[in-house]
């Protein structure tokens, strides 16, 4: 549990600035929040969450991270086994789920089938007792916010795995509800769709102004849509941060290799100076990183770079963070090169080159040296 | 890299010869490929293929044609039955000639003591035809001028118009008469359809009787299956497979079995009277057996895995996530039963219900064991008429209202739910 107390620490100061400013932004707090199914292992482990009102927030992570269980419990299928989960500052305790008025679109869309577009989106209507003429209008409108008209009488069946996953999307909103929840709705789209959808989505969701909470595993998915991307690992959330802020500064291993392509080079530090400290790599030699998760002199630490933040040509003599790297094998992207090296007796360390016409493309077993810039050299707790 | 560049160099010429192929010379290639699979495909299924070519298709043509085939008169009679063809004047009864005919027909018949299956055929059209023929047989002369008068002499029912139209209508080869028959209708001589007297009118009330028990069955099958599949569907894996099995036990066990079973439960002092003596809730035996409770008891608690089978497999493909959907758009949750699981499972309801009904419209052995006369089903007729009478000509014509009444329902229907819309285990 101290591994789990540190992490969720991170999470709650992430959240705690808007909650500093104005307590009214807050749609929705998970408040010590734990799951078990079989009174044995925590599938959420003590989840502190504040979700902004009309933010878009992305719970991201690996299959069994915990993940759709919390939105699972926001959405009332599954109870917590410990703490609150507040919506608009009243506890869901007791509340059913077709009682909260929280929009929900499923993976695999949930339409239902013996009934039409229209009567599926009327459906919440429908429910709600609204008039039957108010019913029609509505569900048109909403259909044609997602660009579906003339497919009102048509059946799920009879479209395709985008229409029906518009339709879905069109369902949960049509009720006006403050809080839309999506489990992996993109999952089953392939990627050109589920690239233009994540667009759309996006837009809708700066349209209306309606608060978005989103499950995925996929990273880019994640990077591409989001307010603000809540990292879950373990049942716990590993960080809670803005995509940049995920990308550019990692807090621990796990995030830093979840989201984006990552190198690691192991190492133990032998000096902290402020922000930045010194490492001496596994091989012996020592560079400057940047002191982001690291326990003081003497610990293990894992330095993570991006791909595209280390340099391999144009490099002066006495840069002071350079490794020697011998090349593995090149693979030509297009606009990029990728090289794979061995770099400080570590191997498969890729770098992304620029390709350019002009300039040859390393050589397998040519021998050279690779270099960055301190603050792009992260120092994170150990893997 | 030399070998797969020269790997793909040698088909090349091969592929360059096909493509100069006709599109004729093309097609006669496919067809005679073809050919060898399709041989092979039909000499896998042909086993399956003439054993229910000679155990269901021609039994159920030869019922079909016995139904309306009638040669059983024109067999020993076959003098008067070829004279029925002089018989004009339907208004009277026929002149000597034809008499002459059936005065022979009698004593060719007397002789090769075939006498009993005309009168066994007459009977069914005429009263007491059987004394009829047997009486005339018996008294009759060797010699007579007249015969029209000298048999009218000994048998007065000899110069009705009703005999001889039933003498006539016997003659075959085809015949409307079971049919009709079996539909409480009979066809005079004038060859107008009128309904049969009434003492002789059973068979629409026997068919209606075998429609309202298996409806009434279905109805009881599916009020009771129903949350019993639902249980079976939803239950995790291991208690399910423990009530599938208890579902089943009784499936696998002999239906005389199971109903002698229900005749021992169900009499007067039987474990279900006697608990409910003990009980305290009823005072006397209340009589559960030999009458319509006893059949509507035993066939709900026999064709139940019939009803339960298909729903449940209907149910089990139906993700929890409908439901989820529904309430989290704000139904409640009977709202959401309702109008999104319900319509859901109406492909396992239609085949659940059209399975048991069409078994229950053909049970035979639980009514006779279970019911009293008055609740005997179409299908312990058709047993009567072929073990009992051996009416053949009968038994078919019943046989063929009651497949003929299924045809319309399955194709009612299947215009209703649509025949690929069903789902069976």
């Amino acid at each position: 549990m101290g591994k789990a107390d540190r992490m969720s620490a991170i999470a709650t100061s992430g959240a705690q600035q808007p909650t500093a400013s104005a307590a009214s932004d807050t749609i929705v707090s998970f408040r010590g929040v734990q799951k078990t199914y079989d009174g044995e292992s925590l599938v959420v482990k003590n989840l502190n969450l504040e979700i902004r009102r009309g933010e878009f927030l992305t719970m991201l992570g690996p299959s069994g991270s915990g993940k759709t269980t919390s939105l699972m419990m926001l959405a009332g299928f599954e109870v917590p086994t410990h703490g609150e989960i507040l919506f608009d500052g009243q506890s869901l305790r007791n509340t059913p789920p077709h009682k909260r008025n929280i929009g929900m679109v499923f993976q695999n869309y949930a339409l239902f089938p013996h009934m039409t577009v229209e009567e599926n989106v009327a459906f919440p209507l429908s429910v709600r007792r609204v008039p039957k003429h108010e019913q029609k209008d509505l569900a048109r409108k909403a259909l044609a916010m997602v660009k579906l008209e003339g497919k009102e009488s048509r059946h799920p069946g009879q479209l395709s795995g985008g229409q029906q996953q518009r339709v879905a999307l069109a369902r949960a909103l049509v009720f006006q509800p403050k809080l839309v929840l999506m489990d992996e709705p993109l999952g089953a789209l392939d990627k050109q769709l589920r690239e233009h959808m994540q667009i759309e989505i996006k837009h809708i969701h700066e349209r209306l102004g309606v608060t978005i909470v989103y499950v995925t595993h996929d990273q880019s998915e994640a990077l591409t849509m989001s307010d603000r991307i809540a990292v879950f690992n373990d049942g716990i959330i590993q960080q809670l941060d803005s995509p940049t802020g995920l990308y550019e500064t990692p807090q621990n291993s796990f995030v830093a290799h979840f989201i984006g392509e990552n190198n690691i080079l192991n190492g133990e530090v032998t000096a902290v100076d402020g922000a930045f400290c010194k490492v001496r790599l596994n091989g012996g030699h020592e560079v400057t990183a940047r002191a982001i998760n690291i326990k003081g002199v003497g610990s293990r630490t894992s330095l993570s770079f991006r791909p595209e933040k280390v340099h391999i040509e144009g490099i002066s003599a006495d840069h002071p963070n350079q490794l020697p790297a011998r090349v593995e094998e090149t693979i030509y992207h297009g606009d990029h090169v990728r090289v794979r090296m061995t770099v400080a007796g570590s191997e498969g360390f890729t770098v992304k080159m620029r390709f350019r016409a002009s300039r040859p493309i390393p050589v397998p077993g040519e021998e050279m040296a690779v270099a960055f810039a301190a603050e792009d050299c992260l120092a994170l707790d150990p893997v | 890299m030399t070998v797969p560049a020269s790997a793909s160099a040698v088909p090349a010429p091969a592929g360059s010869a096909q493509h100069n192929d006709s599109p004729a010379a093309l097609k006669q290639k496919l067809r005679r490929a073809e050919r060898v699979r399709k041989l092979r495909a039909m000499g896998l299924i042909a086993p399956l293929f003439f054993f229910l070519l000679i155990t269901f298709v021609v039994p159920i043509l030869d019922m079909m044609r016995r139904s309306v085939h009638d040669t059983e008169l024109s067999t020993v009679w076959p003098t008067v039955t070829a004279a029925m063809d002089s018989w004009k004047d339907r208004g009277n009864v026929p002149d000597e000639a034809v008499f002459a005919a059936l005065a022979k027909d009698l004593r060719a018949a007397g002789e090769t003591k075939t006498l009993a299956v005309a009168a066994r055929r007459l009977n069914y059209a005429v009263d007491n035809g059987r004394s009829l023929v047997f009486g005339t047989a018996r008294r009759l002369p060797v010699d007579a001028t007249n015969w029209k008068e000298t048999l009218i002499g000994i048998e007065p029912r000899w110069g009705q118009v009703a005999t001889w139209n039933a003498i006539n209508q016997a003659s075959g080869p085809l015949t409307t008469f079971y049919l009709l028959a079996a539909l409480d209708r009979e066809k005079l001589a004038d060859g107008s359809i009128v309904k049969a007297p009434e003492q002789s009118s059973i068979y629409v009330d026997i068919l209606e009787r075998t429609f309202t028990v298996s409806l009434s069955v279905t109805l009881l099958c599916l009020v009771l299956g129903f949350p019993v599949a639902y249980l079976l569907a939803t239950l995790p894996a291991k208690h399910a497979n423990i009530l599938m099995i208890l579902v089943l036990l009784p499936f696998w066990t002999s239906l005389l079995v199971r109903t002698a079973a229900w005749v021992v439960l169900l009499q007067e002092q039987g474990l279900v009277n006697e608990l409910l003596l003990a009980l305290g809730i009823i005072e006397k035996p209340i009589r559960m057996i030999y009458n319509r409770i006893g059949v509507y008891i035993a066939m709900t608690h026999i064709l139940l895995p019939f009803m339960i089978l298909p729903l449940y497999s209907v149910m089990k493909g139906i993700k929890p996530h409908f439901m989820r959907a529904a309430t989290s758009l704000g139904a409640t949750p009977t709202e959401a039963f309702v109008r999104v699981y319900l319509p859901m499972t109406l492909p396992g309801i239609g085949a659940g219900a059209l399975l048991t009904f069409i078994l229950a419209l053909g049970y035979y052995i639980t009514p006779a064991l279970v019911g009293g006369a008055a609740d005997q089903m179409i299908s312990f007729f058709i047993a009567f008429y072929t073990s009992d009478t051996v009416n053949w000509g009968m038994a078919s014509a019943l046989g063929a209202v009651l497949l003929v009444a299924t045809l319309v329902l399955y194709s009612l229907y299947n215009r209703l739910v649509g025949i690929s819309n069903m789902r069976l285990g």
